[in-house]
């Protein structure tokens, strides 16, 4: 399922010249000690575009989607084998130094996880770990991630109370701005607006699309219609595999197995 | 590394890449400078093994403990073997000690305790779980979490001065005339009422112990779900039976928990039992009389201690009473461990 | 049928009267105890009693020297056990998923907990005391701060547990140290429970006699030798009261009241503070 090979496949709505890739997942199992989650995914996160990934509870969307940062290795018992190149290295190999790939491929959770300190600092402690900067740089850096988040104008009084004071749609685009701070390659999403009421969940899609741009952005979605809405690529997974991978239009128009027309239309799941 | 100072200028790369050459010099002369990258898997295995040293530190305290007793203990050990435990002797002139007198105090003054504190802590908690009006759960609750936070001296100095003259006066004589003249029992409650003794120390201990066993309790009763209540009152079962039959089955593991929680309190309570007990080495089976626990010896005697084996024979009282909660602890532990398991859930 | 109906409403009526009994008798007795600590207490309550040192029999005094002793190594009890307390507590909420190590210091942790106060006494006597020689203020603090730590070790594992993952992960995800994210997130997130548990166990060393017994003993005057042995409120009011003098049982309430104020002042001030915080 590479996207070369999609891009040829695929009709007028995807682009004719293949597209860089940022993450090549190839052979990936998963394992939550002896429960086999993952099974041999084989898939391409392609640059500058969003990608969903879809499927009923249990599926291992989720899972796939912290294989990415190595997440799962905070966790004992948990393990993955495969390869996920990235950087032209194999992100699962353990020599890798964790700490600087999370710097560079960024995750938003599910629930807002502001820290418990000002707005200002919360943005602010991520760029510390990375950067010495004068407290200037700091402020403008601050203004930038706010201003990405489409926050700016919401917080630039309130910059030193505390993050845990906003609201929940506030908060999680406060968590946003804190994971584009550090200027990340990847944002990975993880059901970024299922806690959020619809008018915060449209205005963080909005936001998906502009930061598209400057990012590539991974994100998991229970929800079909808002992957129709914000993807380039959606895939569909269920059980632990991958049943078919494309640009969103194909997978939700003409989608190639039979699997994945049942769960779009809303056959089960 | 080579490979992390390659990642390191990676994230600088699109913001130089959009800009126009001159934009881009200057953008790099401002752009922030990345950090020294010192290996954090050596400072977080340094973090991870300086908490777990005061973890160790703990386990030292628990070890220090047990040997630094035994070690005290060895010269009575030696002298007396284990007829000290069973032998009622106590004479610092001859030199001749024997626990029984103190550990006998100790279990009679805890199970007084239990046998008055046990029916009224769960009586307190049914009250606030069942039968309290919403607004009065709070300002109760406190009151009782108060009477654990009053210090044991105070007990003991309000046992001493205000209690034990009443029980002299009036309970004591009522008992020795109603229940003394029984057969059999009558021997427990013998002679004359002096206000202070094993039955003074052990019903203060009591209200000592009932706020935390009433504390567990109500924690407990607090948590069951409702749902279970429910199902009970809708076959038309009273309060009384939703809790004897709903309830207290479903909470059973804490409310062991409790209680022995607070048999380990009393046996181990020192300064109010020291106030009431009397100080006394004969061994009576009256309660009414004065006689002495294992705490309240040594408050009394340890520091008027003289030569090695009197001093040693105390630090073996000690050691006895450290076994004795140590015990007691344990089984709980392993009781609620055991009952949890059963019910396949985990405390 | 209907007589079997009766007996049931009967004892159901029995045994919530008897829970009223039971609730009605803690009371009683809580209020009892106060009023007879407050009654005596206020009666010998004066400037005196901060002001002079305490006296030799049958002539009148005050507590100074005690309650400077109780200061002292109240604050020295607290500030030894209460860095080991926090950091044991952070080794078992987060490293604390494998190995032997955690759950046998929980285990130990929960009996240190419970001990007898006097045999910790005993403990520090035999380790410090009998080495060197001579009852000291530093026993007395060393006493105090083995009762601190498993309450402070209790509290910050427990509080530290109710972080939620998520918190965690997500100053992972930046790609935080774990110690970073342990002392500036997971702790800084429950600061204000953590502080609660410091004071409770504050109050509680307020109020203990039995480790100073053989470890600071008393003292007749006024000294801030850490290394003598030093005057404190619970030793002086168990010899006050325990003895026939009328003034030095006069000084012996006052003193209990003063403990008193001082533990229920703690209990509420932990309280409130505990409340306020999660608003924050």
């Amino acid at each position: 399922m590479n996207l070369q090979a999609v891009a040829v496949r695929a009709g007028p709505s995807a682009t004719a010249e293949p597209l860089p890739v940022k993450i090549s997942i190839r052979h990936l199992d998963f394992f939550y000690g002896n429960f086999h989650a993952l099974k041999d995914i084989n898939l391409d996160i392609a640059a500058g575009r969003i990608t969903a990934f879809i499927g009923p509870s249990g599926c291992g969307k989720s899972t796939l989607l912290r294989t990415m940062n190595r997440m799962y290795s905070l966790y004992p018992g948990q393990r993955a084998t495969g390869d996920i190149q990235f950087g032209g290295r194999n992100l699962l190999d353990s020599r890798i130094d964790l700490n600087m790939l999370r710097a560079k491929i960024g995750m938003v959770f599910q629930r807002p996880t502001p820290f418990p300190m000002s707005i200002y600092d919360n943005i602010a402690f991520g760029v510390r770990l990375y950067e010495t900067m004068s407290a200037r740089a700091m402020d403008e850096r601050v203004e930038w991630a706010l201003t990405k988040a489409a926050m700016w104008d919401e917080a630039k009084d309130k910059l030193k109370q505390s993050g845990m004071a906003l609201s929940g749609g506030q908060q999680q685009r406060l968590c946003i701005a804190r994971a584009v701070a550090v200027k990340p390659e990847i944002l990975l999403l993880d059901e970024p607006t299922s806690a959020l009421d619809p008018i915060s969940t449209a205005k963080i899609e909005e936001l998906l699309s502009e930061l598209k741009t400057d990012y590539t952005i991974v994100m998991v979605t229970h929800n079909m219609q808002q992957a129709a809405r914000v993807s380039d690529y959606t895939a569909y997974m269920y059980l632990g595999e991958l049943i078919e991978f494309g640009a969103t239009d194909d997978i939700f128009l003409k989608p190639k197995r039979k699997e994945t027309e049942d769960y779009i239309t809303g056959r089960f799941g | 590394m080579r490979a992390s100072v390659r990642w390191v200028t990676v994230a600088s790369i699109p913001a130089t890449i959009r800009l126009s050459p001159r934009a881009a010099s200057a953008a790099a002369s401002r752009m922030p400078k990345p950090k020294q990258r010192r290996s954090t898997r050596f400072q977080d295995a340094l973090f991870r093994w300086f908490t777990r040293s005061f973890a160790f530190l703990v386990l030292a305290i628990l070890l220090g403990i047990i040997v630094s007793l035994i070690y005290g203990s060895l010269p009575a050990m030696q002298k007396f073997g284990f007829g000290f435990l069973i032998s009622a002797e106590w004479n610092p002139v001859t030199e001749k000690f024997g626990a029984l007198v103190p550990i006998v105090g100790t279990l009679v003054t805890s199970l007084i305790a239990l046998l008055v504190g046990v029916p009224v802590s769960f009586g307190i908690a049914l009250f606030l779980t069942e039968m309290s009006p919403l607004w009065l759960k709070r300002p109760l609750g406190t009151a009782i979490e108060l009477l654990a936070a009053i210090p044991s001296i105070i007990y003991g100095m309000w046992g001493l001065f205000v209690l034990a003259p009443l029980f002299a006066d009036y309970l004591q004589p009522w008992l020795i005339s109603t229940v003394g003249a029984a057969p059999l029992i009558g021997a427990l409650f013998k002679g004359p009422p002096q206000g202070i003794g094993v039955l003074t120390a052990g019903f203060v201990l009591a209200i000592m112990v009932i706020p935390f066993i009433a504390s567990v309790m109500r924690d407990v009763f607090e948590i069951v779900p409702p749902v279970l209540k429910e199902s009970a009152y809708g076959i038309g079962c009273t309060t009384w039976e939703v809790v004897r039959n709903v309830v207290l089955p479903y909470t059973k593991a804490g409310v062991i928990g409790g209680i022995m929680l607070g048999l380990g309190r009393a046996l181990g309570e020192t300064m109010a039992v020291t106030f009431l007990i009397g100080n006394a080495h004969r061994l009576t089976p009256s309660i009414l009389a004065p006689g002495n626990s294992i705490a309240s010896a040594l408050a009394n005697e340890f520091t008027e201690a003289v030569g090695d084996v009197y001093t040693s024979a105390l630090i073996e009282l000690g050691l006895i009473l450290f076994v004795i909660t140590f015990v007691v602890l344990a089984l709980a532990k392993l009781l609620l461990l055991q009952l949890a398991r059963g019910e396949g859930r985990t405390t | 049928m209907k007589s079997l109906y009766s007996r049931r409403l009967f004892v159901n009526r029995f045994n919530l009267a008897m829970s009223m009994l039971a609730m009605a008798f803690g009371l009683v007795f809580l209020l009892w105890i106060l009023y007879t600590l407050f009654a005596a207490g206020l009666h010998a309550f004066s400037i005196t009693l901060f002001t002079q040192m305490t006296p030799p029999p049958g002539s009148k005094g005050g507590l100074l020297n005690a309650i400077m002793g109780s200061l002292l190594m109240a604050t020295m009890g607290t500030l030894i056990g209460t860095p080991v307390g926090i950091f044991a507590g952070i080794y078992l909420a987060e490293y604390g998923a494998r190995g032997w190590l955690a759950p046998v210091t929980r285990f130990i942790n929960d009996i240190l907990l419970s001990a007898p106060s006097i045999v910790i006494g005993l403990f520090i006597y035999e380790i410090y005391v009998f080495q060197v020689g001579h009852f000291s203020a530093w026993a007395g603090s060393l006493a105090l701060a083995l009762i601190v730590i498993p309450v402070v070790v209790r509290t910050t594992e427990n509080m530290l547990r109710l972080v939620p993952d998520s918190l965690r992960e997500a100053a992972v995800a930046l790609g935080t140290p774990q110690w970073k994210m342990i002392l500036m997130v997971t702790l800084k997130a429950v600061r204000a429970g953590v502080i609660t548990g410091v004071l409770l166990a504050i109050a509680r060393i307020s109020g203990e006699t039995a480790p100073l017994l053989f470890t600071a003993l008393n003292n007749q005057f006024w000294t801030t030798n850490p290394n003598a042995p030093m005057s404190n409120l619970p030793v002086v009011i168990f010899q006050f009261a325990m003895s026939p003098y009328s003034d030095w049982q006069e000084l012996a309430w006052a003193g209990a009241l003063l403990i008193t104020l001082t533990v229920l002042v703690l209990n509420i001030v932990a309280r409130l503070f505990f409340r306020q915080a999660p608003a924050k």
